[in-house]
């Protein structure tokens, strides 16, 4: 690879005392950049598009006063640059306007959605990455074995279920039709936080779960494989070094590293899957705060969260390259 | 990216012969044998068939009010009756072609558009592959559904939207692919000789390039239409596709899911249609993925392997 696109990147930088330093800032500025696009995208697209916020909110209902009042309060009399500035600077220290559904203030809606969607998250992540680690290692381990065949099976066939179908298979075994064990949607209102019930995460986090381990699973038990098989595993199997000791010295680190590129791509994807999810179990999340958001037009509550949801997607990109960097020194060097 | 490519060749070799002018054919023919590839063949051609053959053999019309609310299944429905008391059996039949249609429609869409930004901006470099691969990192930075949910909302829930935003969202994953396996073709010898011969560089990227991309843009082909599906669908069960009344096996399981402890059919159904139609398509594509590349990896994962050299950042 490195060959083949060496002649299209710039001449590598010369060897710096602190390549990986120099690594996570070039990464952050693009990052910083891709975010600074992506916010003026979605305020153009949002400004721009035929029929403006104010007639898209108003719909049928629009009458020139009324029009004309919205388009104030929107900024929209102002020119597009000087709009642009004022909701950059607003989205920077926190205000972030009105809703246009109901004209509270948007933070104060979206705070607990994006604390509760954090927890699935964050919960999701930890149990899929380590289940799917785990599962991955031992079937690497025991390759070809009965184990290693009903995983990979069983693998292929979730890997491409929608996460949608798969919280409805759950619903219909654990809370509905076949057994009443958990609660089939989630009774909080907006506004209050998810741990004050704790038997909601359960359903919510078992989906998201059920959708990454198999990615996960799949990419370890492959850099398992592919590791053991190594020359340095043949060597340190030749000094003698115990077996147990080759598989966490030196197999899992090395298999580690495109793992966690995987763990973080689906960190991405939960992303895009927690829109669903939540709406699905009724969970009052920024997905389902985005859904709503779209049935009503809420173009503030629109902007914020999708802008969120970027910069949550950047930062996770930076973080899973980072740890991938500092679990493998050799991709450090410069090539 | 060279786990790709260049692992591609030596297996492509003889089934291209073999086939003689259509090799991706011949492709899909070893893929078909292989026990996944037919497993996978069969699940699709399955839903497929339903999806298809059913307007004709339903046997009510999808809203006709047949029976009662969430009836059980009877001899005048057979799988029961939905939220309204129509008969979950003729939408069930008449629900799924139009979801095949708008997958297949926005696969199209991804791969084409995906596909000539990724050859483009390989076989060009420079400056046009930096400004493409740059728009490509800041549309991934949507989540597919998100990217689809933003412009249903300034534009309104319109079909052609659907696929549209599905289509181009599609669009920077493939070009990723593309762009890595057109990096090592461009290198290649008769990719030079018809530059010296004066070729211009569209008829290079039509005529010498894009026919040894054919294994890799299958693989993608193959798995975006289980990630429309995917999306499609969802995008419906949200409520953003057909307008009620029309059938769609998403938007039903919305429905009907309310009233699942009374006829869990009217969401079991087409839930199980929509996950046999995902497993199906995943399973060959993944046969596929074994013909052509012969590994045990999919273009995406390779790309994202390769990609972590730090002098791409």
């Amino acid at each position: 690879m490195a060959t083949a696109t060496a002649p299209a990147e710039p001449a590598a930088p010369a060897r710096t005392e602190h390549p990986l330093l120099l690594l996570t800032t070039r990464r952050l500025g693009i990052g910083v950049l891709t975010l600074f696009v992506v916010s003026a995208i979605v305020f153009l697209a949002t400004e721009v598009l035929p029929g403006n916020a104010a007639y898209a909110v108003l719909g049928r209902n629009a009458n020139p006063a009324r029009l004309h009042a919205l388009e104030r309060q929107l900024h929209l009399d102002q020119g597009l640059l000087s709009q642009y500035w004022t909701w950059l600077s607003g989205l920077l220290t926190g205000k972030l306007g009105t809703s246009l559904a109901n004209g509270q203030p948007v933070w104060g809606l979206v705070e607990p959605r994006l604390i509760n969607s954090a927890v699935i998250v964050i919960a999701t992540g930890v149990i899929g990455a380590i289940l799917g680690v785990a599962l991955g290692a031992i079937a690497a381990l025991r390759k070809d074995s009965w184990f290693d065949h009903v995983i990979s099976v069983a693998a292929l066939a979730v890997t491409s279920l929608p996460e949608f179908i798969v919280a409805i298979g759950l619903i219909i075994l654990f809370s509905t039709v076949v057994l009443h064990l958990l609660p089939a949607v989630s009774l909080l209102p907006p506004g209050t936080y998810a741990w004050s019930q704790p038997e909601l995460l359960i359903l919510p986090v078992a989906t998201l779960v059920i959708v990454i381990v198999p990615y996960i699973f799949r990419m370890m038990r492959a850099a398992m494989i592919e590791a053991l098989e190594s020359d340095y595993v043949e060597m340190a199997r030749l000094k003698g070094v115990p077996e147990w000791q080759i598989v966490l010295t030196h197999a899992l680190p090395n298999a580690m590293a495109p793992t966690i590129q995987v763990i973080g791509l689906n960190f991405l994807y939960l992303a895009g899957g927690v829109v669903l999810v939540e709406y699905v179990f009724n969970y009052p999340g920024i997905g389902q705060g985005l859904v709503f958001a779209v049935e009503n037009r809420d173009i503030p509550v629109i902007q914020f969260i999708v802008v969120a949801l970027a910069a949550f997607y950047v930062c996770v990109n930076i973080a899973s390259d980072v740890v991938a960097l500092l679990v493998t020194p050799r991709r450090r060097i410069p090539r | 990216m060279t786990g790709v490519a260049p692992a591609a060749s030596p297996e492509a070799a003889p089934s291209a012969t073999r086939a003689g002018r259509h090799p991706w054919l011949s492709v899909l023919w070893s893929a078909a044998r292989t026990p996944r590839g037919a497993a996978g063949l069969t699940m699709t051609a399955l839903v497929v068939l339903v999806a298809v053959a059913g307007p004709a053999v339903s046997p009510h019309s999808p809203n006709d009010l047949v029976t009662l609310t969430f009836a059980k299944p009877s001899g005048q429905a057979p799988l029961g009756g939905d939220f309204l008391g129509r008969d979950v059996l003729s939408r069930v039949l008449n629900g799924g072609w139009l979801l095949l249609l708008m997958a297949l429609a926005a696969t199209a869409i991804g791969i084409v558009a995906g596909g000539a930004a990724g050859i483009a901006a390989a076989y060009l470099r420079g400056a046009r592959d930096g400004i493409i691969m740059r728009t490509v990192d800041v549309i991934l930075a949507f989540p597919q559904l998100v990217f689809a949910l933003l412009l249903l909302a300034l534009l309104g829930p319109k079909l052609w939207l659907i696929v549209l935003a599905v289509g181009l969202s599609h669009a920077p994953a493939v070009a990723r692919v593309i762009r890595s396996a057109t990096l090592d073709i461009a290198e290649r010898d008769y990719v030079k000789v018809a530059e010296l011969q004066g070729m211009r560089p569209v008829k290079v990227m039509g005529k010498e390039i894009l026919p040894n991309l054919i294994s890799p843009l299958m693989v993608e082909a193959g798995l975006r239409l289980t990630y429309s599906i995917v999306i499609i669908a969802g995008l419906a069960f949200l409520g953003f596709g057909q307008p009620p009344p029309a059938a769609n096996w998403g938007t039903m399981i919305n429905e009907n899911r309310i009233g699942l402890q009374l006829n869990p059919w009217a969401v079991i159904v087409p839930a199980v249609l929509i996950a046999l139609l995902t497993i199906g398509t995943n399973t060959f594509t993944d046969a596929v993925a074994r013909v052509t590349i012969g590994v045990d990896r999919r273009p995406e994962e390779a790309a994202l392997l390769d990609d972590l050299g730090p002098e791409q950042t």
